[in-house]
């Protein structure tokens, strides 16, 4: 059987869009997958979609598809993508637009929903992950809650023959998993199968984290032509082992350090990687160098799917009010230090001291604390105060308070920024895998 | 010699916890790293960053040591004040550590 080729298009939003577009044109891929859903992107785009519900899309959904469709549509590579955020029915009929002003001759979407959960999250109560609280707790500022839905619910999508699938949370290595699941035909208590292809799904999601990305370290990890570096895509055999790989001529590496970086990025226990399809266990992969950029991949497993899914809750929490000042040359950091000490006695003046705070020095101490590396005297630094406060004007005190260092704060201060921030912040809870039923649509041209 | 000079290293976030995996850039090196990177010597490293436990991972066929630190991104990254709420960061600093130190 011929390996299915499954490429990565975007690991993030605001990922690069041409080595998408260089995967889909020279791919000879199956499928591509542009996952675009960080945590709390879903929550942003609710706040967009109640503002106007045409929109709560992503916003380079347009720009996304008219650089990869024709060749797509031309090849036959299915396209998955999460960009539907909060609102994947008109992200469905963006693409259709789309479609018409290429002028392409057909195209099918489909339009997976069920991930919103609010109604039933405002209905019945759960406990919170990682807290004490429960939902209940968030009243009033709770904005919207999506379940993670798995693999399962795209198949629909895949079995009507679309172009596009396009939904909103989805459990970033099931975007990859559907696929194969439809392509191989797995059973999905094929927990073996269904470990392996999360596996797939994992050290893809992040694109070119897995083919050169984020890994350069000048001298001990060199990394050639980052600029142009090469998205990744896997060769996936029926049982689920695969080589990832990436398209000759671009930029990058794909070896053992990279494929071990991605593989275990953000994973909690190994042998125990919880996903809505499958409890994936990666603790016996094993990765083979069998070619130039090219990495073998085998040896995942899995057990039982859980029988809840996490919803992800995204709720208001308040302003974030932040200034900075910079301070270079002779004695940078004792002035640096001098702008703090004014900063607290100024916030105690404005009795906003007892509010969660950060003063901190970049270039000293802003990204690793207090114990490291603060022994170096730097040449330049740069003050940082960042408050988090009820009340947006709180919160603007903050960076006025940086600027006025200009006039009555230590000498040489320069390059003031302030900024406030409305935050929307992310919190989990977990919801019966009966309450979530995915629905699928189909549009076409 | 530093564990930089034998090995790469890559943070990520899970809510308030911090992921870092360790992995040996040749896989002759691993066992060194899993001597010397034990999670009590990983959390004395990143105090005052890190306020809870550290759960220690080994993946020696992939030469990687793995770290899962709790109560490390100041609430978790969507609320955080920090300036990399993601503790991105974090990981190029247990390339500091000295090898040669053993106790």
């Amino acid at each position: 059987m011929k390996p299915f080729r499954i490429g990565a298009g975007a690991g993030y939003s605001g990922d690069r869009i041409d080595p998408a577009q260089d995967l889909a044109e020279r791919g000879e891929l199956n499928a591509l997958v542009f996952e675009c859903l960080a945590e709390r992107t879903i929550a942003l785009a609710q706040l967009r979609r109640a503002n106007d519900p045409k929109l709560g899309f992503d916003p380079l959904l347009r720009e996304r598809m008219r650089a990869v469709l024709p060749a797509c549509v031309r090849q036959g590579v299915t396209i998955i993508t999460n960009m539907g955020a909060a609102n994947p029915l008109a992200a469905g009929e963006a693409i259709l637009q789309v479609g018409r002003e290429m002028k392409l001759a057909r195209l099918r979407v489909a339009v997976v929903t069920g991930d919103d959960v609010l109604p039933w999250m405002l209905e019945h109560d759960a406990p919170l992950i990682d807290s004490e609280e429960t939902v209940r707790s968030l009243d009033g500022r709770l904005i919207s809650a999506n379940a993670y839905l798995g693999a399962e619910a795209l198949l629909p999508a895949l079995a009507a023959g679309a172009d596009v699938v396009v939904t909103g949370r989805v459990a970033d290595p099931a975007l990859f998993l559907a696929p194969l699941m439809h392509h191989f035909g797995w059973k999905a208590d094929d927990w073996q199968r269904m470990g392996q292809g999360i596996v797939v799904g994992h050290l893809l999601e992040c694109a070119a984290q897995v083919s050169g990305g984020y890994i350069a370290d000048p001298g001990f990890v060199d990394v050639p032509r980052l600029h142009d570096v090469g998205f990744p895509l896997a060769e996936v055999q029926e049982d689920g082992s695969c080589v990832i790989t990436k398209l000759a001529g671009t930029g990058g590496r794909v070896d053992r350090l990279t494929c071990t970086a991605q593989l275990l990025y953000e994973l909690e226990n190994p042998a125990r990687y919880l996903q809505p399809d499958v409890v994936a266990d990666f603790s016996g992969v094993r990765l083979t160098e069998v070619g130039i950029d090219r990495v073998a991949v085998e040896g995942a497993t899995g057990h039982a799917r859980p029988t809840h899914l996490k919803a992800t809750l995204g709720y208001r929490e308040g302003y974030i009010g932040e200034g900075q000042i910079s301070y270079a040359g002779p004695g940078a950091r004792a002035r640096g230090q001098l702008a703090l000490d004014i900063l607290e006695e100024r916030l105690k003046r404005l009795g906003l001291h007892a509010l969660e705070h950060r003063a901190e020095l970049i270039g000293v101490n802003a990204m690793h604390g207090p114990a490291l590396g603060t022994d170096r005297e730097p040449y330049e630094v740069r003050v940082r105060l960042a408050l988090r406060a009820p009340t947006r004007a709180d919160a603007e005190l903050v960076g006025q308070e940086v600027e006025a260092l200009y006039l009555n704060g230590p000498g040489g201060g320069g390059g003031v920024t302030q900024s406030v921030r409305e935050v929307v912040a992310a919190a989990s809870a977990l919801i019966p895998r009966e309450a979530v039923p995915a629905d699928c649509r189909i549009l076409e041209l | 010699m530093k564990v930089r000079d034998i090995a790469l290293a890559r943070s990520g976030d899970k809510g308030n916890r911090a992921t870092l995996s360790v992995i040996a850039r040749e896989p002759k090196d691993y066992p060194l790293l899993e001597r010397v990177l034990t999670a009590e010597r990983v959390r004395e490293h990143y105090q005052g960053v890190v306020r809870g436990p550290v759960q220690r991972y080994l993946l020696p066929q992939l030469g990687a040591v793995h770290f899962v630190m709790n109560d490390a991104l100041g609430g978790g990254v969507t609320r955080s004040l920090a300036l990399d709420a993601h503790g991105k960061t974090l990981g190029f600093a247990i390339l500091d550590i000295a090898l040669d130190d053993l106790p």
